[in-house]
């Protein structure tokens, strides 16, 4: 008896081994998950969702729920497929005071708002490498104006914008001498300041400016969310590296046990800015614009900034203690809450604006960081929340009195209450989350049905493609009590932030092709018959033509080895989705994808003798193929007249009327 | 000589009425639908007028090599608004002179200048889609393209369809009432 209790003893205990095993990721999805994210062909997402591209410069729109890539919208870098950065139209988009920059580090994206909520006008993109920000017409898709930012070594908590996009900011992830100045590194805390730069957006055509620029204490900015409601006239940066580190910042930024989140009251800075309490300084950034119109863009290089120094700007400026090393800085719908989630601590600090205010007017200050009032960090605290996981990064919220924070090292997305700061819920995620998502989960009313985590390894959620893999999106659904994890999709690049659109906001404001007849590019044909060529000089002017299915001129000849040759293609179709391609052989850069009303130039070097075919990359007919002709570039000094035209058959003896000089 | 009636006398008025429509709103609409065009495509035919996509069915059709539709080579955008003015302004003639032979002749007209404008759209709709150029990209042996006169038809990867438009629906109106009319007069006629 006793043998047969050891015998099932031994069972119980190997059984119960069994379900001792690792947990794997296969039981993530249950339910109906497929039923929520299928949208049927020819159905339209309910939402866009943009994208930050990260290293690819670029900014991807994907639908939701189906994860669905719809477009890559070409910002900061050069963009082959369509010719951005390589047209002559385009390129003046990418000049800096370095030249031209045609790549960066795309992080955050935001989304203009009117009173706190999405107004699905322009989307503003950071590039954190070589600092600028850039906006994106929601008409047309299009990279519409780009500014660079002086005295920022690092442009990573931008481009958070105020309620009404009065302003966006810019804020300096890397420290950085003013104007330039050559001092050693190690006179970090004496010459190195970090900058926080509000760019003003005109109400009607969206173009910024740079209003002001806030002078704070060498440090790094790292990301910012502006007040809403009650704490409107308020931004918050987040900050890291307070103990000034220049070498090993792993461990010598990491010390201190708080940070700061930079509370900047951008209303009374405003008043000082007009007040002349700012200096200006002389300096160069560049400014770049697309004028619709023109359909051409044009770069001009700022001369001037305004300084605003918190020492002769009272009230301006407070520190808030938070732990440690804080990432994301987020204000909840109501803008009570300001939600810091320091990435080494081991819980999660909620500020209150209330007792912010209170602790500034009874001057509850623990002492000051160069000057800059520090308030006590109880004064300010609403309360922590407690183990939350590890690794917090950034917090949305649902507008239902929740909020999200995505973890980094424990993998996971935690649910919580605002009220109570309890933790009410946690879903993995495959693999460290970096930002989330809430459609208008950071304004004044958040869509609150869905989630996407971003998420910055993925190892074995997808087919292996060598040792370079994709990062990847993880959609929730979080209309329930607990979150359901829909549906996982790669993404383009790395991405950071996102934002997501109802659809139905910008679906219908779409436009379908550029109406010809408001064509004032310098360059337009208006019709086959103002298609040219003009010389001048060894400069080529081709002004051509592109309709279904011929190039006009086809034929051109008198173009010698040395000539540098536009091709201005206009494409005349004044239809829906059909543009023309254009590319001519040995193009070393990019085809231009013209759509219909529009004129782009691409500059082809005639550098050897030949003939040289070009035709249209776009299938755009049943006859694209035979879109196409040739370019006879003749050796220099040659006797061949300037000759073009299409459908012009010459006479058989016509090659050997002509000769070449040799 | 026989008075026209009451009924008689307003029928001209509305006839006259519905007639003016035809400079208002289009008269005729050809739809098309390809798989290319979801959304369609539409031509509007006025009195005076060809509008709607034109410009987009004169690129697609120079393919099969049809010739490009313009309002200048229409002389009927000139004969058609002149004549139906001599007509709407006859009928107010026929209501000065009051007698139901004018009704009769007036009715005439119409059936005369409704059946040759008919005549006219087809034969139009024949030369447009016989009449192809001979060195079209695209040919299809046997294949012609000539839009239906009234109704639906299937042309290569489009359907069209042809049908009266609003103004259009007005002309007939006045048609049925002219011809409703004529016998009405007739019937009182004889019951007297």
């Amino acid at each position: 008896m006793n043998k047969l209790f050891l015998v099932l003893g031994a069972v119980a205990l190997v059984a119960s081994l069994q379900s001792c095993k690792m947990k794997t990721t296969e039981s993530a999805v249950a339910g109906d998950a497929a039923s929520k994210v299928y949208v049927p062909p020819g159905k339209y997402d309910e939402f866009y969702n943009f994208v930050s591209g990260g290293f690819s410069g670029q900014v991807t729109v994907y639908g939701l729920p189906s994860g669905r890539l719809l477009k890559v919208i070409p910002v900061f870098s050069v963009f082959p497929e369509n010719g951005y950065g390589y047209s002559e139209e385009t390129k003046a988009m990418l000049n800096t005071t370095n030249g031209l920059v045609q790549w960066d580090d795309q992080h955050h994206l935001e989304l203009s708002q009117t009173n706190g909520i999405h107004d699905g006008r322009w989307l503003f993109a950071n590039a954190n490498n070589t600092p600028r920000v850039a906006r994106i017409d929601l008409k047309t898709f299009k990279t519409t104006e780009i500014l660079q930012i002086p005295n920022s070594g690092g442009n990573h908590s931008s481009p958070f914008i105020t309620e009404n996009t009065e302003y966006v900011v810019a804020g300096t992830r890397f420290s950085v001498p003013l104007g330039n100045a050559d001092v050693p590194i190690s006179s970090f805390k004496k010459n190195f300041k970090s900058t926080a730069s509000f760019i003003s957006v005109d109400k009607n055509s969206g173009h910024m400016n740079i209003a002001f620029q806030i002078i704070l204490p060498g440090m790094n900015l790292d990301l910012s969310h502006a007040g809403k409601g009650p704490s409107h006239d308020w931004f918050f940066f987040s900050s890291y590296n307070t103990e000034q580190a220049y070498t090993l910042l792993e461990v010598n930024a990491s010390q201190k046990d708080k940070d700061f989140i930079v509370a900047v009251n951008w209303k009374k800075a405003e008043e000082y800015a007009k007040a002349g309490k700012g200096h200006k300084m002389a300096t160069a950034y560049a400014h770049n614009t697309y004028d619709e119109d023109k359909q051409t863009a044009t770069s001009v290089i700022e001369k001037e900034v305004l300084l605003l120094d918190p020492k002769d700007c009272p009230d301006m400026v407070y520190m808030i203690p938070c732990p440690k090393s804080p990432h994301g800085t987020d204000v909840d719908p109501t803008g009570e809450y300001i939600v810091g989630s320091g990435k080494l601590a081991a819980l999660i600090p909620v500020f209150s604006f209330t007792k912010i205010i209170k602790a500034i007017k009874d001057k509850q200050f623990e002492g000051n960081y160069y000057g800059i009032p520090v308030i006590k960090y109880e004064a300010a605290l609403h309360g922590e929340v407690k183990k939350p996981g590890l690794g917090p990064l950034h917090t949305e919220f649902d507008g239902r009195g929740n909020a999200y924070t995505s973890m980094f090292l424990s993998s996971e997305v935690v649910k919580w209450r605002l009220s109570d700061l309890k933790v009410l819920d946690r879903a993995p995620t495959f693999y460290s989350t970096g930002h989330l998502m809430v459609p208008g989960g950071d304004t004044r009313k958040p869509y609150g049905k869905y989630l996407v985590a971003y998420n910055k390894i993925t190892k074995d959620r997808y087919l292996p493609t060598g040792p370079e893999l994709c990062q990847s999106a993880q959609l929730f659904d979080i209309s329930g009590d607990k979150m359901q994890l829909l549906l996982d999709f790669p993404t383009i690049g790395e991405p950071h932030y996102g934002q997501a659109i109802p659809a139905s906001i910008i679906k219908d404001q779409q436009v379908k092709y550029y109406d010809i007849n408001k064509n004032h590019n310098k360059y337009v044909s208006m019709g086959e018959k103002k298609a040219n060529v003009v010389r001048t000089g060894n400069r080529v002017d081709v002004y051509m033509t592109a309709i279904r299915s011929h190039l006009v001129p086809d034929n051109i000849e008198g173009v010698f080895v040395g000539d540098e040759v536009y091709f201005h293609v206009t494409n005349l179709e004044q239809d829906w989705d059909v543009p023309h391609g254009f590319a001519v052989k040995n193009s070393p850069t990019a085809d231009l994808l013209i759509m219909p009303g529009e004129t782009l130039t691409i500059k082809f070097n005639a550098d050897k003798q030949g003939i040289f075919p070009f035709y249209c990359t776009d299938f755009c007919s049943a006859l694209h193929q035979e879109m196409s002709g040739y370019l006879r570039v003749s050796p220099k000094g040659s006797n061949v007249p300037l000759k073009f035209g299409t459908g012009v058959i010459a006479p058989a003896t016509a090659d050997a009327t002509e000769t070449v000089a040799k | 000589m026989k008075k026209l009636t009451n009924p008689g006398k307003a029928s001209i008025v509305v006839i006259i009425l519905f007639l003016s429509t035809l400079w208002v709103l289009p008269m005729w609409r050809i739809d098309l639908r390809a798989p290319q065009y979801p959304g369609g495509l539409s031509m509007k035919i006025w009195i005076n007028d060809v509008k709607g996509d034109v410009d987009i069915i004169n690129g697609l059709n120079h393919y099969i090599g049809m010739s490009t539709i313009h309002k200048k080579d229409f002389p009927e955008f000139v004969f058609l608004p002149t004549t139906m003015a001599i007509f709407m302004s006859l009928g107010l003639g026929v209501l000065l002179l009051n007698r139901k032979v004018g009704y009769y002749i007036w009715t005439g007209m119409f059936a005369f200048i409704g059946v040759f404008s008919f005549y006219d759209f087809y034969k139009w709709e024949y030369n447009y889609g016989h009449n192809l150029n001979p060195e079209a990209p695209i040919k299809v042996p046997g294949m012609s393209y000539q839009p239906p006169l009234f109704g639906y038809k299937k042309l290569l990867n489009f359907e069209v369809l042809s049908q009266p438009d609003i103004a259009g629906w007005f002309y007939i109106g006045a048609g049925v009432l002219l011809v409703s009319i004529t016998i009405y007069e007739w019937k009182k006629n004889m019951a007297k």
